[in-house]
């Protein structure tokens, strides 16, 4: 592994990751292909891998014939929302829980995990309940409310790894001359951490933007939902209208790869920081 | 008392909370926890007090949110288990004791979902653990472009598994399908194969779609792992004439063996409560052949039986709980085998 690799062996590892970047870029390419077609031209053989026309037909039948303008104003107001406060939330439960040391510490953390690997859908039901008692079916702020408790446990233990990196001296130091602990929190430390928190957020935001059973459960009105839930409800039917299907698809995929391309290197390392060490 | 007044000691150590704290600094203005004691030991109980309060403080939104959102929702959807629970019909709620279970085990479609299940879980992880090991054996040596080509493969992560469905779905299409255009063209396929409606082939089509997407967990765990062993090692093993498969199964895969066995058990937790691909892209058909015990119990809900589908719930976290436990006990004997 350190020593020098041999001419055929470099092009087997080239050959393969070019080919596994091949597979993996595909299909985003072909729905990219597909919506750019004319719809008549969807539905026709043989079928053309380059895009020799470029119809925008797609996008504009789907703005026309649904509210799809609505559903991503739905889904940046949700996401947003929900992830800015999970974060702060995470922010100070991640901090406890990588400074301090108290009895009910490791019962804390196993209850953050738990929740990472039992079946939502026990839940759904229940939830669906206690919504429809606090008055917030069908209700943006009720999916924001539930948005923030999903995302809590992951970001917590997240933001807790990234803590951990952070010496303790950075805000005792701080502390000693005068700041509060909280003061010491958000003018020391976050600024040293705003990679970390930053990954956390935009984790959050993808999770958000991407949940799909939540918001189907409780979002009816055509005005509340989601993206996710109105392609669902596109589905719902037996045809698929593909041409502006493949164009909804493109236009959910685009923001969270944008986002996902900058923090990657951030998300990957608060992913493995836990496994590996655990 | 506000948040920013609270002053919290560092912990002193594990199970040393307090014991060894410097006295606490007068807090400004606002209440302060209880009469001032002068005496040393209630003033350390007091501290203690007040650090605990200050924890909480900070722990307090993160708890009542998970508490009332998550834990509440999951105990009480395990109680429905128990109770006839029909949002057609709230009339009657009794108490069923075991009936909903005795109805799942009675129904013939629960041992094809579970067998679905297995199946679903074995056959997605392991081609994604080999190609994932692949993946990340090539890239552990640098070269140029290595950051872009992460961030380039990492992308499927980004998409929902119910899009990823959709975007399979497309593919799969036996008329306009690209994968049988594709199998066409190399002469694989004379006949267009309708990859969904056919029950012998809709499990191999979501397979597909679920191991393209979870390559790049394990390729990026493996990585991770393969990069905390230490270069010595590899070093001491290549003066001592060991090739480079003997150094891989001797050196490598031994020393990341823990971490590697402890990502298969996430995995295998994970992807047996992950319906979300094959609910986008067939919805558990053709005739139930791509139900897994998770899509069955969404559709249970969406029935509206709430009852049943809590106690397929509670089946699934039993069948996981053995599962993990044997898999540990598994774990432990090997390592202790090999000491």
């Amino acid at each position: 592994m350190i020593d020098t690799e041999t001419r055929s062996a470099r092009i087997v590892r080239f050959g393969f990751l070019g080919l596994w970047l091949l597979i993996t870029l595909f299909p985003l390419y072909w729905i990219t292909v597909t919506s750019f077609k004319a719809p008549g031209s969807i539905f026709s053989r043989p079928l053309t891998y380059w895009p020799t026309e470029f119809s925008l037909e797609n996008y504009i039948g789907l703005f026309a014939k649904s509210q799809f303008g609505v559903y991503v104003l739905n889904s940046i107001i949700v996401s947003t929302v929900a992830a800015t406060v999970a974060t702060l939330i995470a922010l100070l439960s991640g901090y406890v829980l990588s400074r301090f040391e108290f009895r009910s510490k490791g019962a804390l953390m196993t209850a953050f995990f738990v929740t990472q690997m039992i079946p939502s859908f026990i839940a759904l039901g229940p939830l669906y309940l206690l919504m429809t008692q606090l008055d917030l079916v069908d209700n943006r702020f009720g999916l924001i409310l539930i948005y923030i408790a999903v995302c809590i446990p992951f970001s917590t233990i997240m933001l807790r790894g990234f803590f951990a990196n952070v010496p303790d001296a950075l805000e005792e130091a701080a502390m000693i001359d005068g700041c509060s602990r909280i003061g010491a929190l958000f003018r020391i430390l976050v600024p040293v951490m705003k990679p970390g928190i930053v990954a956390a957020f935009i984790f959050n935001f993808v999770n958000c933007w991407n949940e799909l059973f939540l918001s189907v459960t409780l979002m009816n009105r055509d005005s509340n939902k989601t993206i996710p839930t109105a392609i669902n409800g596109f589905i719902s039917s037996f045809n698929i209208d593909w041409g502006p299907m493949s164009a909804a698809a493109v236009l959910t995929v685009i923001p969270t790869m944008v986002l996902f391309a900058f923090a990657s290197r951030w998300i990957v390392q608060g992913l493995t920081a836990g496994a590996v060490k655990g | 008392m506000s948040v920013g007044d609270t002053r919290i000691a560092p912990a002193a150590g594990p199970g040393g909370a307090g014991a060894s704290a410097p006295p606490p600094r007068p807090v400004g203005g606002g209440r302060s926890g209880g009469p001032g004691g002068t005496l040393g030991s209630s003033q350390r109980r007091i501290f203690t007090v007040r650090k605990g309060l200050g924890l909480l403080a900070f722990m307090a939104p993160a708890l009542i949110f998970v508490a009332v959102f998550i834990y509440y929702p999951l105990f009480a959807g395990g109680q429905m288990a128990f109770r006839n629970y029909n949002l057609n019909n709230l009339t009657d709620t009794s108490w069923v004791g075991l009936g909903n279970f005795r109805d799942i085990l009675a129904d013939p479609v629960f041992y094809t979902v579970l067998r679905n299940s297995v199946v679903w879980v074995v056959a997605s992880l392991v081609p994604q653990f080999v190609i994932g090991f692949a993946l990340a054996l090539w890239l552990r040596r640098r070269f140029r472009f290595r950051g872009v080509y992460q961030a380039l493969v990492f992308f499927p992560w980004a998409i929902s598994g119910f899009l990823i469905g959709i975007l399979f779905r497309w593919m799969f299409n036996s008329e306009f399908g690209v994968i049988n255009d594709l199998l066409a063209k190399t002469g694989l396929i004379d006949q267009p194969i309708n990859w969904l409606a056919d029950p012998a082939t809709a499990m191999v089509a979501v397979l597909i779609a679920n191991i393209w997407y979870g390559v790049t967990f394990f390729a990026i765990m493996i990585l991770a792992a393969l990069q905390s062993v230490p270069d010595e090692m590899l070093e001491a093993a290549a003066l001592d004439g060991a090739g480079r498969a003997r150094t891989l199964f001797s050196i490598v895969i031994p020393y990341i063996s823990v971490t590697l066995a402890l990502t298969v058990l996430l995995r295998v937790i994970w992807i047996f409560n992950f319906p979300d691909i094959i609910y986008g892209m067939t919805g558990g058909g053709p005739a139930d052949r791509t139900h897994i015990v998770t899509t069955w119990m969404i559709q249970t809900t969406q029935r509206g039986d709430y009852g049943r589908a809590s106690a397929l719930g509670l089946i699934v976290i039993a069948v996981l709980l053995v599962f993990t436990v044997f898999y540990l006990l598994a774990m432990r004997e090997k390592g202790s085998k090999t000491r």
